[in-house]
């Protein structure tokens, strides 16, 4: 209860002094001591502190070990627990910012393939989605297109800046497809029964040619040609990720075969809530997993009835890297809840730190920013939060303080105003 | 058309009695004899009688004796019947013969307006519809009946709710006025709007059932008032009539029954094989159904990828369908066949045997093709057996009637033979040979008499190509050799009078004419009986009969809970090291070191119990259609009508904890419809998971749903389309309750009853809000429609029990709290529509500081098994205390539905709904371990294991069945999946 009242006076101090606005550049060296710290390699200080200047971090370890002299500032975390940034995957915050209101959505273009469409130059960094997401935690982002066969380029992104060009840490790295179904929609008996697509290797054939197309228009030079193929031209080029949107066996197999034969090297399923059937092939093709949102229903009935809670767990065990993804209903403003997916997790079969590589370094690892971003080690960025108790519990998760790069961001949302005001209009 | 003449021919002699005068312009009409006696059968006379060596004397298609040793009168037309067996033909009493589905009057946008034509108000009711006059004789059809054995159908108009009359059709080809036995046989009704309908109301089953009901009200009110309306006459007229009820599933037969007897009305139920589910309901009610014969497809199940989408419940379906008449029949419980539901009609006999081959007893198979559909329609009198006065309807076969290799040869109605085949037919089966145009051949003749085969070699050996047709007697064989090019073949040609010596002429290749000889030299090859099938292993039923389900339903059982850290929502707050002990469902004592008796000890110590969670916003758990949208005001329907006890979701929300969920209507409406406060008693039939003499409340909703904003441009139809509009509704539809109170109070008071008001069931509801014995939970986000909804209720003299979702109620905290509405509210959604702009987390907090009562709700079926963690976002956001954080999805909903008497804390004498949770229940990382309703265990971690494993070597069994069934080329169907329903507040689709 204590260190309730002391976050909300710190909490008031803030929305009294701060602007919310992206934080400016890391201007002296921080060190944080007194903490728990998490490093997002599975390793636990107890009683550390993180230290960092110009964007970096430069001191990881015992707090009382660290050099002090050394930080122009000193922040005691009175035991809070320092965690890496959390990362959300195959995200489209900043690109739909209220579900019902359409001119508010960005997310999807028509037509069934679109590789040339880039979801980074739609991103609305000043998405009041946004605020409530970096509010628990999440300081980094997958930015996603969605539907047609193939919906576009991913770029990743920081969560705190003041437009896309600033705030992007990988531009187009990421190729997106929706992998035909091996199962269709029936109308014949009026059932709507979900039944087997009949023409399903035919659109398989269809997409491994377009990709085919693409990958060969690397050897030609006159880029107005054909705007699609070029895109995949460049991104194959570029080696970017395919990332492969398929939950069934059959298609997920199907998939990354494909993805082999066109000598695609880095593979990712998104999804993929059947994977555990087939963790053999993805080890042998060495495919990472975004699971599917792991507050789910369980997709067969006969599923054990908290499987999507224990599939990152099984994912692991099968020696697959595993990080969460979050697409489905109302996942926007679901990012937030990411932590405590994490944290479920944990429930079924992972240890917490397990659990928090799910969305720190097994995130970055899968979208190849881990040599700056999810764990806290000397020399990455210093993209980081300070939270008071537990951040994957939802009784934990108090963020009194995050750093991106080292900039130290502003944590207020639209919605702790609108609570300040009313706690003042019943105060009054 | 060579068909068609066939059997005219046969007809001739016996076929134009009694139709004098019906005219004809074709000849003079002669009356050939009326009477026909049938010699030498074995009759098996449908009475459980069975008379060797007998004769039966018709008289102008009717039975005028059957016996043996009777003497033929003069004047009779002997049918020597030598060896052969007579049984009464078939009846199926739910038909569409000759009556065409109307066009379908399919909108684009909904129709709200009532466009009946001085009919009742809905044109879903059609009771003023009768069969008889829709009726076209359609041959085709009856002959493809007459070739099945059946001499009779009643048919009706298979499409709407209230369908009017049947009428009783005698499948004679020749018009005659002997056709319709009886133009109105038995009425019809199921729960199915018509595709003719242009009114949108109702659009869900609850709709379909508060409008039975609105209609059976109506017609006792028009009866005791004498009001003129053409549909509640007619019904009025017919109440004497059989009702038949078509349904889809078995829980809508349940849904039938109990509406029919809230009337007093027995009930035949047209169900669609799930029978075996409800055979205790159907016994207790002493219902008669007519079953399916339609057996679900085998799917192909070789593809191990796409098998493993096919529901268990549709894997157990295809496995217990064959068994369910003899589960019928084992439980005495009346039934009747019916051809209604199979793709082809011709697949009736294969599958009348394959319900035999899965226990039902030729006897039951005859009697629910004979004696019963007879007696369900009241033409016991005139057929279902072989009996004195009864209709000349039989089959002639020449064995055991329903076993595979019996011929049957001709179905009698009303004394007039069809023919199936020809019993008169030489048989010419047997090695031949054959001399023609001095060459010999080897002629093997086999197959049946109706279908014979041919099989041609000569001498040397070489064969020859040909084909055999035979009938009445006449041999046709084209014939050329094997290797011939050419495309002409020899064409012989014979009368069969001695099947042992048979003469013709051929002509050859060149068209020469020459004779030829067939001599049999061997009789025909006994043909080698085939292996009779075996049925394969019948899976037992499950409660219920899906995913998850248990072999047993669920016990109570007396424990007591050792050391737990339990969490009593009570002034003891959260006691640590605890028991707590359970019997006869009830919460007998908490308290420290607590003596077991008998009851069971679980060791509960590290771990934490509490009460039950309660969800007071719940879509699951609902069948077809969790809004009535066909109007803006739906206060006549309610959940309750259509809670759906199989539903998965139940069980994984008690894996979750969850004990009670309140399942509401849909927020399409200003007024939605009734609720109904469910436990979640897995295995239960829905009339058990009702909580019981659960008190009243009715769904109301404002905002974005109601006025249709998030339609689209092309819907702009309904009032209301604006917040204005919606506070006008409701002024509205209370004005119309207000008056229709007072009308009832004037009526009741006044010495001399003149007509009695008409009982309307939406106002009847709205009359309960006004005397605050219904409550109301409003679906509200904006603080101007809340504040609206309280001065409107006030001006009404009621109170606003609960808001759910309620948003922005932590704007108007204090206005909630002065008029005493709660607010079951969502932790921490928003962003889905523009109304929840200004939705906080901090919500719930700021209310609960305000003195508000305030719960947590799921309104999602995914989220409602983690109402646990969502109870902690209370202590994230906002700071509440643990205590009082657990209490938002426990005690609070309870209070706010007025069970907190029963449920919602621990507490001596209050309902066992308890969870033993693994660690502290509002921690991310914990588990419900065990989840008890009632004191009965209904989850249970270690369970679900076990049924897992079960239902995996189920499916493992039904999967080879499958196989088998594919290896022995059978068709098989590819793989389906049936996608589970998450219905929410905006769903509109049933």
């Amino acid at each position: 209860m204590k260190k309730l009242t002391l976050y909300i006076s710190l909490f008031t101090l803030a929305f009294f002094t701060a602007q919310a606005q992206p934080a400016p550049k890391q201007s002296e060296s921080i060190l944080i001591t007194n903490a728990i710290i998490h490093t997002g390699t599975l390793q636990v200080i107890e009683s550390g502190a993180v230290g960092f200047d110009n964007g970096k971090i430069t001191y990881v370890g015992a707090a009382n070990s660290a050099p002090k002299n050394s930080f122009k500032k000193v922040i005691d975390a009175k035991g809070s627990h320092i965690y890496p940034g959390f990362i959300a995957t195959n995200s489209t915050l900043g690109l739909l910012e209220i579900d019902a209101v359409k001119a508010s959505d960005d997310m999807a273009e028509i037509g069934k393939y679109n590789p040339n469409v880039r979801s980074i130059i739609a991103f609305n960094t000043e998405s009041k989605v946004i605020e409530t997401a970096k509010q628990n935690g999440i300081l980094l982002a997958q930015i996603t297109p969605r539907d047609g066969r193939i919906s576009g380029k991913s770029s990743i992104v920081n969560l705190d800046s003041w437009h896309w060009r600033e705030a992007v840490i990988n531009e187009d790295e990421g190729l997106h497809i929706n992998f035909p179904r091996t199962f269709g929609r029936d109308w014949s008996d009026g059932s709507g029964k979900l039944s087997v697509a009949k023409d399903y290797d035919k659109q398989v054939a269809e997409l491994e040619n377009y990709l085919k197309i693409g990958i060969a228009y690397q050897n030609q030079t006159n880029e107005q040609e054909n705007e699609p193929y070029f895109a995949i031209a460049n991104w194959f080029k570029n080696g970017g990720t395919l990332y492969i949107h398929a939950n069934e066996a059959q298609q997920m197999t199907d998939a990354v075969l494909m993805a082999n034969r066109l000598n695609i090297k880095k593979i990712v399923l998104v999804g993929a809530s059947d994977a555990d059937q087939i963790t053999d092939l993805l080890q042998k093709y060495q495919v990472s997993v975004l699971i599917e949102r792991v507050h789910s229903l369980i997709s067969h009935d006969t599923d054990p009835v908290e499987k999507p809670y224990a599939m990152p767990a099984i994912l692991r065990k099968a020696g697959i890297i595993v990080a969460l993804e979050n697409s489905s209903e109302m996942e926007r403003m679901n990012t937030r809840n990411l932590p405590f997916m994490a944290g479920t997790a944990a429930g079924f079969g992972l240890s917490k730190e397990e659990a928090l590589q799910l969305i720190t370094l097994h995130a970055a690892k899968i979208l190849g920013i881990d040599n700056q971003y999810g764990s806290l080690e000397v020399g990455k960025s210093a993209t980081l939060l300070v939270s008071t108790g537990d951040a994957l519990d939802m009784r934990g998760n108090n963020i009194t303080q995050a750093f991106i790069d080292g900039r130290s961001i502003d944590l207020q949302t639209h919605q702790t105003k609108l609570y300040e005001k009313y706690k003042t209009k019943y105060q009054q | 058309m060579f068909k068609k003449l066939k059997v005219l021919l046969l007809f001739l002699p016996v076929a134009l009695h009694g139709q004098i005068y019906f005219p004809n312009n074709e000849s003079t009409q002669v009356q050939t004899t009326k009477n026909q006696a049938f010699t030498n059968c074995k009759v098996y006379t449908g009475n459980g009688q069975l008379l060797e060596n007998a004769t039966i004397l018709v008289s102008d298609g009717i039975i005028k004796a059957v016996g043996q040793n009777l003497s033929v009168p003069k004047n009779y037309l002997v049918e020597d019947l030598q060896g052969l067996s007579v049984y009464p033909s078939f009846i199926d009493i739910y038909s569409n013969f000759g009556i065409s589905k109307p066009n379908s009057n399919y909108r684009n946008s909904p129709v709200y307006d009532l466009p009946a034509k001085g009919f009742y108000w809905n044109d879903n009711i059609k009771a003023h519809q009768q069969a008889v006059s829709l009726f076209n004789f359609d041959s085709e059809r009856a002959e493809s009946f007459l070739k099945n054995g059946f001499s009779t159908v009643v048919t009706h108009q298979r499409d709407g709710i209230v369908r009017g009359t049947g009428a009783a059709i005698s499948l004679l080809l020749e018009n005659s006025a002997k056709r319709i036995l009886n133009p109105k046989s038995a009425t019809f009704y199921s729960f199915d709007r018509s595709v003719a309908a242009i009114q949108s109301y109702p659009s869900s089953l609850m709709g379909s059932i508060a409008l039975l009901r609105q209609f059976y009200n109506d017609a006792i009110w028009a009866k005791n008032n004498g009001i003129q309306d053409a549909d509640l006459q007619a019904f009025n007229e017919q109440l004497s009539l059989p009702k038949i009820f078509e349904v889809r599933d078995h829980q809508s037969a349940l849904r039938a029954l109990k509406l029919h007897q809230e009337f007093g009305f027995q009930t035949i139920v047209k169900t669609s094989g799930t029978d075996y589910l409800i055979l205790d309901d159907l016994k207790k009610t002493q219902s008669a159904v007519i079953t399916s014969l339609a057996f679900p497809e085998a799917y192909d199940v070789s593809d191990a990828n796409l098998a493993n989408q096919i529901d268990f419940s549709d894997l157990l379906y295809w496995n217990q369908a064959p068994a369910n008449a003899a589960s019928l029949a084992k439980n005495n419980i009346p039934f009747a066949f019916t051809l209604a539901d199979l793709k082809k009609t011709d697949e009736f006999r294969a599958n009348v045997q394959k319900a035999i081959l899965y226990g039902l007893s030729p006897d039951k198979a005859l009697e629910a093709l004979t004696t019963t559909p007879a007696k369900l329609v009241g033409l016991d009198s005139k057929m279902g057996s072989i009996a004195v006065g009864k209709q000349a309807n039989f089959i002639v076969a020449n064995g055991p009637l329903f076993t595979p290799e019996t011929v049957w040869y001709e179905t009698y109605t009303q004394g007039v033979p069809y023919v199936l085949a020809d019993r008169k037919q030489i048989d010419i089966r047997g090695t031949y040979k054959l001399s023609m145009n001095n060459q010999e051949f080897t002629v093997k003749i086999t197959g049946t008499t109706a279908a014979a085969q041919s099989e041609v070699t000569d001498l040397a050996g070489v064969k020859y190509n040909s084909k055999l047709s035979y009938s009445r007697d006449r041999l046709q064989l084209l014939l050329k050799p094997a290797d011939s090019l050419t495309t002409n073949f020899n064409r012989l040609s014979a009368n069969v009078v001695n099947a042992e010596n048979i003469a013709g002429t051929a002509v050859l290749l060149d068209n020469k004419t020459v004779p030829f000889t067939l001599q049999k030299t061997a009789a025909a090859e006994k043909a080698t009986p085939e292996k009779a099938p075996k049925p394969y292993e019948v899976l037992p039923a499950r409660f219920p009969n899906g995913a998850y389900g248990l072999a047993n339903k669920a016990t109570k059982e007396d424990l007591l809970f050792k050391n737990a850290t339990v969490w009593t929502n009570e002034k003891e707050g959260i006691l640590v090291q605890t028991d707590v002990l359970v019997s006869n469902g009830k919460i007998k004592a908490v308290g420290k070191n607590l003596a077991a008796g008998t009851a069971k000890v679980i060791d509960a110590t590290g771990k934490h119990l509490t009460s039950g969670i309660i969800d007071e916003h719940s879509h699951i758990a609902i069948s077809s259609g969790v809004n009535e949208a066909g109007h803006n005001s739906s206060a006549e329907v309610s959940i309750q009508d259509v809670v759906d006890a199989t539903d998965l979701n139940i069980y994984l929300n008690l894996s979750g904890g969850v004990t009670t969920s309140q399942l509401l209507h849909g927020s399409a409406n200003p007024i939605g419809g009734k609720s109904a406060i469910i436990k979640l008693k897995w295995g239960e039939n829905a009339a058990n998971l009702l909580f019981p003499n659960q008190p009243g409340f009715i769904k109301f909703a404002l905002g974005e749903n109601v006025k249709q904003s998030n339609w689209g441009i092309q819907n702009p139809s309904r009032y209301p389309q604006s917040r204005m509009g919606v506070e006008q509704t409701f002024a509205y539809y209370f004005d119309k309750a207000v008056a229709y109170k007072k009308e009832w109070a004037d009526y009741r008071a006044s010495k001399s009853k003149g007509l009695a008001p008409r009982k309307d069931a939406e106002l009847e509801t709205l009359v309960e809000i006004l005397d605050g014995k219904r409550f109301i939970t409003c679906h509200s986000y904006v603080q101007s429609e809340i504040l609206m909804l309280m001065n409107l209720a006030e001006k009404y003299n009621f109170r606003v029990n609960t808001f759910t979702h309620i948003l922005e109620g932590y704007k108007v905290a204090d206005e909630m709290k002065k008029h005493g509405a709660a607010a079951s509210t969502f932790s921490d959604w928003w962003a889905y529509k523009f109304e929840v702009n200004d939705a906080i987390p901090y919500n719930g907090a700021l209310m609960h500081k305000q003195g508000v009562l305030v719960g947590f709700n799921s309104d999602d079926a995914e989220m409602s098994r983690r109402l646990n963690q969502e109870a902690a976002k209370a202590v994230k956001y906002g700071g509440v205390s643990e205590e009082d954080a657990w209490k938002f999805v426990t005690l609070n909903p309870a209070k706010m539905l007025h069970i907190d008497d029963r449920v919602g804390s621990i507490k001596v004498g209050k309902d066992a709904d308890l969870v033993l949770w693994s660690e502290n229940p509002l921690s991310v990382y914990a588990k419900a371990e065990k989840t008890l309703i009632d004191g009965t265990i209904y989850f249970d971690r270690e369970q679900a294991e076990k049924l897992r494993l079960q239902m995996h070597a189920d499916k493992g069994k039904i999967f080879s069945q499958l196989l088998e069934e594919k290896n022995k080329g059978m068709i098989t169907i590819p793989p389906k999946k049936t996608e589970p329903k998450h219905y929410h507040c905006d769903t509109l689709e049933p």
